[in-house]
């Protein structure tokens, strides 16, 4: 009976886990889909989004939740920057060029956010939750809006892909690169508003993630592997994918707190990539790895 | 002043020339068929027309514009629709999904190009919720003609539209070409069928080693004991 409760428990904070984590695994997807490189500059790209986001609420004594569209804001310029400085002169090398290279911008952005807002921990707002409890299953009211928040953004992610013009272009470039080209379809507009979604995506991660938690300048950096796990094991290149892998990373890190030492979930995310990678590379989804 | 004329180009991807020599003429609501042997060059002359390789001589005029080595986006806004042989439709797209990035550099109102599309295909209508990549060969190849005649083209290159289809799909096929056709539509194709493709053909054109061999009407060249023996099959 009690493991059914700590199951219940650790489920809920895995799906909490799960929804940040797929925020950032749909950037992933994304970049990867139409931009055909791994962004490991993605994780830096959550802490800055989640710092614009505190940054906000500090000048502007707004209410906690406005670090949100304030990150969003903050992240995707940082990304269309990054991409207009840095990606764009490299677009046509190598994949392996493109990944050194935002390899390397993540330790430009994280030394940034650590010039700008200095080493030190910040949260976005002060003391304890009181949770709410239902038997002996507590709830987080900030998990509950996190999930809300996740959801909502993932809904308009959606409505976007499927509905716009703009949308259905993303999705057909990701498809097929070259009859997009042949059909008129002008990458370079596609390649910015990849960018300008990557990185509203990733401030929604960074600024969820640091509600669940605290703010440091390597938050983003420590949540990178989980979230290329769930990308990887949604299947690269599949944003719809994304959503299932970054539950199933979420919730199997969570769980594996039942026996395993919490230090070790990040372990427990790269077992479940490199046995994805073993058994089947193209994920669940059939990616474009 | 001819729809396309193409004019003694070389080029090729960057190494050796492929092209050498080859030489096409397209009039208005005309169907010209490139055949050849395999290896011709017959795929590399429509994509060095559509700016996906370097011409490095000889011209390209397209109503009597230089469009040598115009870029593929520069192409469909004039009016130029290209279809691939191989993977020519967006798999995890609808159906009307790919109709409607056909038209994606065109604004206004998709519907009137659509239920165009759809009169010359009125199977993808029914279809038009179905993911492309879930589709038979002869349905894809439809919604990749379907997605050329969005931007309403002057212009219809096809590169081997039958490839891969059965004999009873071939004939569908070729009987749509002809209503395009019929629409004021300007198509050059290049064709394994040789045979069916010269048989309703205007003019066809001969290419062997990236130069044009023989120049004729579609008849005339059927008729053609040597282009026959050489060329198809007897």
């Amino acid at each position: 009976m009690d493991l059914l409760i700590d199951l219940i428990q650790l489920s809920i904070y895995g799906i909490v886990l799960g929804s940040i984590l797929t925020l950032g695994a749909i950037g992933v997807s994304m970049i990867f889909g139409i931009l055909r490189f791994a962004h490991f500059a993605h994780g830096d790209l959550m802490t800055i989004g989640a710092y614009v986001g505190l940054s906000f609420l500090v000048f502007t004594g707004a209410p906690v939740w406005w670090a949100l569209p304030a990150g969003m804001v903050g992240a995707a310029l940082t990304a269309l920057l990054v991409d207009q400085a840095v990606y764009k002169h490299i677009r046509r090398t190598q994949p392996v060029i493109l990944l050194i290279s935002s390899f390397g911008m993540a330790l430009v952005l994280r030394s940034v956010v650590q010039l700008v807002w200095g080493p030190n921990v910040y949260s976005y707002t002060g003391g304890i939750q009181r949770p709410w409890w239902f038997g002996d299953i507590a709830i987080v009211p900030n998990h509950v809006w996190i999930l809300l928040a996740a959801v909502l953004i993932v809904a308009a992610l959606h409505l976007f892909l499927t509905r716009t013009r703009m949308g259905k272009a993303m999705r057909a470039m990701s498809d097929n690169m070259d009859l997009a080209l042949v059909t008129g379809i002008p990458a370079e507009r596609v390649i910015l508003i990849t960018w300008i979604l990557g990185g509203m995506l990733a401030a929604g991660a960074g600024v969820l993630l640091g509600m669940d938690s605290r703010l440091t300048p390597t938050m983003g950096w420590n949540i990178l592997l989980p979230v290329f796990a769930a990308a990887i094991l949604g299947g690269i290149g599949r944003p719809y994918g994304a959503i299932a892998g970054g539950m199933i990373i979420g919730l199997a890190m969570e769980i594996s707190t039942l026996y395993l030492e919490p230090s070790y979930k990040p372990a427990v995310a790269f077992v479940i990539m490199v046995a994805v990678l073993i058994v089947r590379p193209q994920g669940i989804f059939k990616g474009t790895l | 002043m001819s729809l396309l004329l193409v004019a003694d180009i070389y080029g090729g991807y960057g190494g050796a020339d492929i092209l050498k020599g080859a030489s096409v003429r397209v009039e208005r609501d005309e169907i010209v068929v490139i055949v050849g042997p395999n290896g011709a060059g017959k795929s590399t002359v429509m994509k060095a027309v559509f700016g996906l390789l370097r011409i490095r001589k000889g011209q390209v005029r397209y109503k009597d514009e230089d469009i040598t080595n115009a870029r593929p986006e520069q192409m469909v806004k004039r009016g130029v629709a290209y279809v691939p042989q191989e993977k020519n439709v967006f798999p995890s797209l609808t159906v009307q999904e790919n109709l409607e990035m056909g038209a994606f550099l065109l604004s206004g109102d998709l519907r009137p190009r659509l239920e165009k599309v759809y009169a010359v295909f009125p199977k993808l209508r029914d279809r038009r919720r179905q993911q492309a990549g879930l589709m038979s060969g002869g349905e894809r190849q439809m919604v990749a003609m379907g997605r050329a005649l969005m931007i309403d083209p002057e212009l219809l290159m096809l590169d081997e539209p039958t490839a891969g289809l059965s004999p009873l799909l071939i004939d569908e096929t070729f009987g749509r070409i002809r209503e395009i056709q019929a629409l004021g539509i300007g198509v050059l194709m290049v064709e394994q069928n040789a045979k069916q493709a010269l048989a309703i053909a205007d003019r066809g054109y001969v290419l062997a080693t990236g130069a044009n061999r023989h120049e004729d009407t579609g008849p005339n060249l059927l008729a053609n004991r040597e282009v026959a023996e050489m060329f198809l099959g007897g």
